[in-house]
Parts: C-alpha cells; sequence; structure tokens
C-alpha cells in the first residue's frame, strides 16, 4: 500500500494553498495514506490547517527554532529522517519544493519527478517538458521510494473536512549551519495571491512602463483579481520578479486569465495553458497569443484599459 | 588557485520550435540546432565576471552529453573560461546521475563555486544543481538573482515565490541561475579563434565511476493538448457581454 509524505509549506502563520494540491495529488495513488510533515520554528497556527484537510490522516509537526525559515540544507535530512516508512515523499512545485525536494531526493539516493501533472499509476505520471510542448509520461521503479514535486496548477485544492491527528515530532539528525537566512523583500500586498487568484489580470511589454503598469493595477482591483507580468514585463522592470507567470515564472490555473499587451512567447503560454478562460488584448493580431485565447480583442490597451475599467464600474 | 566550476548543458535551441515524434518516443533532434542551456550561459557569465572582478582565478567549463558537446564547450571557452572538460556518453543522464558525475569533477579540480543553470530548458527538471549539493554536502543557493562573494561566504539573493531571499552560504557552494542574474556577453569572432587554442578535456563517462541510463521510464512522449479555437470580439463591450454570460464578470 502507498504511504504518501507531503513536504507542506507555509509562511509561520499560514498553510501555502499548494499543500492541499499536493493532497489531491496524492489522493489520486490508489489506496494512499496521507501524512503532511510541516518543519518550522512555532508551527501552533498552521498545523491544524494542515490536519483540517480532507485526506490528511497525520500531520507530523517539527517545530525547531532552526527551521524558522525554509532553507533546502537545513530541511532536507530531517525530511530524509521521516522518510523512512514512506513509498512516495512529495512536495509542490513552488520554488520551496523546486528548491528542497531534489536535495531530499539525492540524499535519499533516488532520481526525482519534477512537475508531476497527472497521476497515471502510483509509479506513472505525466510531467511537462520543453516549456510543455511535450508531455512525457514517466514510471518510476516501484522498489525505490520515490520523490516528486507536484504541478499544483494541474491538481485542485483538497477541501476541509479532515480531522487528522497533529504528532509532535523530535528529528534529531545534525543540521548544517553553512547556510543562513538573511532577510526576505515581500511585496506586502492585499491583492489576491497569484497563484492560486480565480481571476488574473497580466500585463506584457506594450504597457511600455513602470506607471502605466499601473493600469494593470488599477484594472486588477476593479476585477477584484491578481496582478500577473510577462516575462519581457519582469526584465523591463515594469513589474517585480514574484509577478513573472511563465516556464520559468509561476505556473498559474485561474478561472479567468487576461493578458494584455503580452504578445505570448511559448514560454509565457506555458504557464497560463490551465487557465479556463483566456482573454487577449494586443495590438498585433498576428500575435502568438491569439492562438490559445478564448476571447481576442485586437486594439491599442491604452484606449482599451480605460473604457474596460468604466464598464466594470 | 580560486576556481569556479560552470556546467553547461547542450540542448535544442531556445527559439526552436519543438515537434514531438509521432511513435511517441521523444521529440524531434535531427537537423535541429543546439546551444548552450540559456540559464547555464548566464551562470558562465556570472563565473567570468567573478573573475573578472578579481575574485576567481580560474573558470571551468564543463559538460557531460555526446561528442557534439564540444561545440557548446568552445562556445564557453569563446565566452570567457580557461579551459573545458567533456565527460563523453551517448547514454540518458538523469539529474541525479549528472550530478554524480559532477561531484567527481568537484573533488578533483576543487572550485570554491560551481554555478549552474536553474533548469535545463530541455526536461526542465530543474534537480542537478541542488542534487550536486547534496552529495557534496555543502551549501545550496538556487535561482540566484544576484551573488556577491565576501570573503569565505557568499551573499545570494534567490528569485522566491514571495519576493526576493537573501541568504548567507560558506564556500565552497553550488549556485543556480535565474534569468535576471545578469545578461550574457555576445561571443565576438576573434574569441572564437582563440577559444580554439585553449585546453578541451574529454574523458569517458566510464572513468569517473557513475553509471548513466534511464532510471525513470518515458513511456510516452505527447504534444500537449491544443486548446480549442476561441473568438475575437469587436470591442470592449462585446468582450465584457461574452464574459458576462459565462459569469466570469
Amino acid at each position: 500500500m502507498a504511504t504518501v509524505l507531503i513536504v507542506g509549506e507555509h509562511d509561520g502563520s499560514k498553510l501555502n494553498p499548494s499543500t492541499a494540491r499536493c493532497v489531491t495529488c496524492a489522493a489520486q495513488i490508489s489506496g494512499a495514506e496521507v501524512h503532511v510533515a510541516l518543519f518550522g520554528a512555532d508551527l501552533a497556527a498552521v498545523a491544524p490547517q494542515a490536519a483540517a484537510l480532507k485526506g490528511v490522516t497525520k500531520v507530523l509537526s517539527v517545530a525547531n527554532p532552526a527551521n524558522a525559515h525554509p532553507l533546502a540544507a537545513v530541511l532536507a535530512p530531517q525530511v530524509v529522517a521521516l522518510a523512512g516508512p514512506y513509498t512516495h515523499v512529495l512536495g509542490p512545485s513552488t520554488t520551496f519544493g523546486k528548491d528542497l525536494m531534489p536535495r531530499v531526493a539525492a540524499l535519499l539516493g533516488v532520481p526525482q519527478v519534477s512537475d508531476a501533472m497527472s497521476v497515471d499509476g502510483p509509479y506513472k505520471f505525466k510531467r511537462p517538458t520543453y516549456a510543455g510542448n511535450a508531455i512525457v509520461t514517466v514510471e518510476a521503479p516501484e522498489s525505490r521510494k520515490l520523490v516528486a514535486t507536484v504541478r499544483t496548477a494541474s491538481f485542485e485544492a483538497a477541501p476541509q473536512g479532515g480531522q487528522a491527528a497533529v504528532e509532535a515530532v523530535a528529528v534529531s539528525v545534525p543540521l548544517p549551519t553553512h547556510t543562513r537566512f538573511v532577510s526576505v523583500s515581500a511585496a506586502n500586498s492585499d491583492r489576491p495571491d497569484l497563484q492560486t487568484a480565480a481571476k488574473v489580470v497580466s500585463g506584457g511589454r506594450a504597457l511600455g512602463s513602470k506607471e502605466n503598469f499601473q493600469l494593470i493595477y488599477s484594472l486588477a482591483d476593479r476585477m477584484g483579481a491578481a496582478v500577473g507580468a510577462s516575462r519581457a514585463a519582469v526584465d523591463a522592470g515594469y513589474a517585480s520578479n514574484e509577478l513573472q507567470v511563465g516556464q520559468t515564472g509561476k505556473i498559474i490555473a485561474p478561472e479567468l486569465y487576461v493578458a494584455i499587451g503580452i504578445s505570448g512567447a511559448i514560454q509565457h503560454l506555458t504557464g497560463i495553458k490551465d487557465a479556463r478562460t483566456i482573454v487577449a488584448i494586443n495590438k498585433d493580431a498576428e500575435a502568438p497569443i491569439f492562438e490559445i485565447a478564448d476571447y481576442g480583442l485586437v486594439g491599442d490597451l491604452f484606449q482599451i484599459l480605460p473604457e474596460l475599467e468604466k464598464s466594470l464600474a | 588557485m580560486r576556481r569556479i566550476m560552470v556546467c553547461v548543458k547542450r540542448v535544442v535551441d531556445y527559439n526552436v520550435r519543438i515537434r514531438v515524434k509521432p511513435d511517441g518516443t521523444g521529440v524531434v533532434l535531427d537537423g535541429v540546432k543546439m546551444s548552450v542551456n540559456p540559464f547555464d550561459e548566464i551562470a558562465l557569465e556570472e563565473a567570468l565576471r567573478i573573475k573578472e572582478r578579481g575574485e576567481a582565478d580560474e573558470v571551468v567549463a564543463v559538460s557531460i552529453g555526446p561528442d557534439d558537446a564540444q561545440q557548446q564547450l568552445r562556445t564557453a571557452l569563446a565566452m570567457g573560461a580557461d579551459r573545458a572538460i567533456l565527460v563523453k556518453t551517448t547514454d540518458v543522464v538523469e539529474p541525479l546521475a549528472a550530478a554524480q558525475v559532477f561531484l567527481t569533477l568537484v573533488q578533483k579540480e576543487q572550485p570554491q563555486l560551481v554555478i549552474l543553470g536553474k533548469q535545463a530548458i530541455d526536461d526542465d527538471a530543474a534537480q542537478t544543481g541542488q542534487m550536486l549539493a547534496a552529495l557534496w554536502d555543502r551549501p545550496q543557493a538556487t535561482f540566484a538573482s544576484k551573488v556577491e562573494l565576501a570573503g569565505a561566504a557568499a551573499l545570494v539573493t534567490r528569485e522566491v515565490d514571495a519576493g526576493l531571499e537573501t541568504i548567507e552560504v560558506d564556500l565552497p557552494a553550488v549556485v543556480t541561475t535565474d534569468l535576471r542574474l545578469n545578461e550574457p556577453r555576445y561571443v565576438k569572432l576573434p574569441d572564437i579563434m582563440k577559444a580554439k587554442k585553449k585546453p578541451l578535456d574529454v574523458v569517458e563517462l566510464a572513468s569517473t565511476g557513475v553509471s548513466a541510463g534511464e532510471t525513470l521510464k518515458s513511456v510516452l512522449v505527447e504534444p500537449p493538448k491544443p486548446r480549442s479555437k476561441g473568438v475575437m470580439v469587436k470591442d470592449v463591450a462585446g468582450l465584457v457581454d461574452a464574459l458576462k454570460k459565462k459569469g466570469l464578470l
């Protein structure tokens, strides 16, 4: 029988929604028993959130001052120490999981399946390669522990309704001191989170400046949407890095994605292919974004955006 | 000697439109332009800048792959790497095996820093750097957008989902590069000529004691499901109307 350990992601107060999506992936591994491991300095706030996810039967809470910040080099040996009884160890394909899980896999001496997007069997998964242009079905050896990151956009979040036991666990393995947290500059925002928002408004190079990019924020606020950006817009300094959507940025699956002044490079399209409805607004009728858009509107964004905002008022 | 090792992968060029073989065994590679993985190019550029600042003495570019991967190492030499090593194999080399091979090179070359791309744009696995750091039992600083050396440590700014995170790592360490770390230089013709004379060692994979091969069996490769063709709307009113009908506004 499959037993799955999910490495939960959180910021100390809130469980990251990527964890609930990993639970859904794990639940698709037939007959799996699903546990969530949490690492932090103080897990009193987040452990109950993990325990409340439907499908989770146990939460392992590893509280340790050394775990105050998620440093892969510090967390990996602890994950390995817990991994023993499990057949599968999963983490989200967020920067947290992408950083940590390969280190875990290497310490376990097993390969990793990156970005699992569907479960075809307990050891069989689909994953995207070549910026999503080639989907590979991979089969991992059943004789070894399977480590995978989960492409969170491909799975719905597990619902509430679980009542898992929370077990405080002391992990006594030597932890390295060669890696130290210094600081994090997070854009504090009341806007919806890009990775989990139902609606996303994204701006591209055609915005032309950081000042003009405010038009995107303004429309997003009007719609209750999160803000995203193309790589070109981030490279040009119009928007900050955590807003980047695409192959090397965030992969998202909102109900509605509005691409404004984004031509639609293949690397960008990779990040939005799972969106339910895509709207493209672009001056260039030949822009590749129109090939995947459900609704396209050709025109000058500087005329269209104010008009659009007004009609939503 | 303060040495930086840069890992370079030969991949299908960024601009090539990928086609999946009809029999589902892979993507079409015949006659397709191959290049240095763009993230590895950024890694090499960073190593060169560190050396040019006088904070390193030598930059060694290493690769694992077929004989043809010498082309990508020549590009690395033309950009400014001092010498190169190719670990030659035609086998499939998964990230764990690649990390094991790089570890043998690290033990030989004793670099203070290993820099490589955060992912290769072919398999998009994003594993090798972290795995090397794990096997080497050294720090990793992934998705770097800024690297500053400070004596026996490095301050690395990382692009994470929340924003920018800065960590301090003792050297030696592994750094994987994100897009905005730098803009790689263009290679000039005289540099290409000069690169031909720089040392490029070719060693067989077997000599490293690492065995490669497919442990994750690729059962089927298929193109992504296409999205159904959408419609063009005439104006803002048409767009708002359509979205309202779908309950999206």
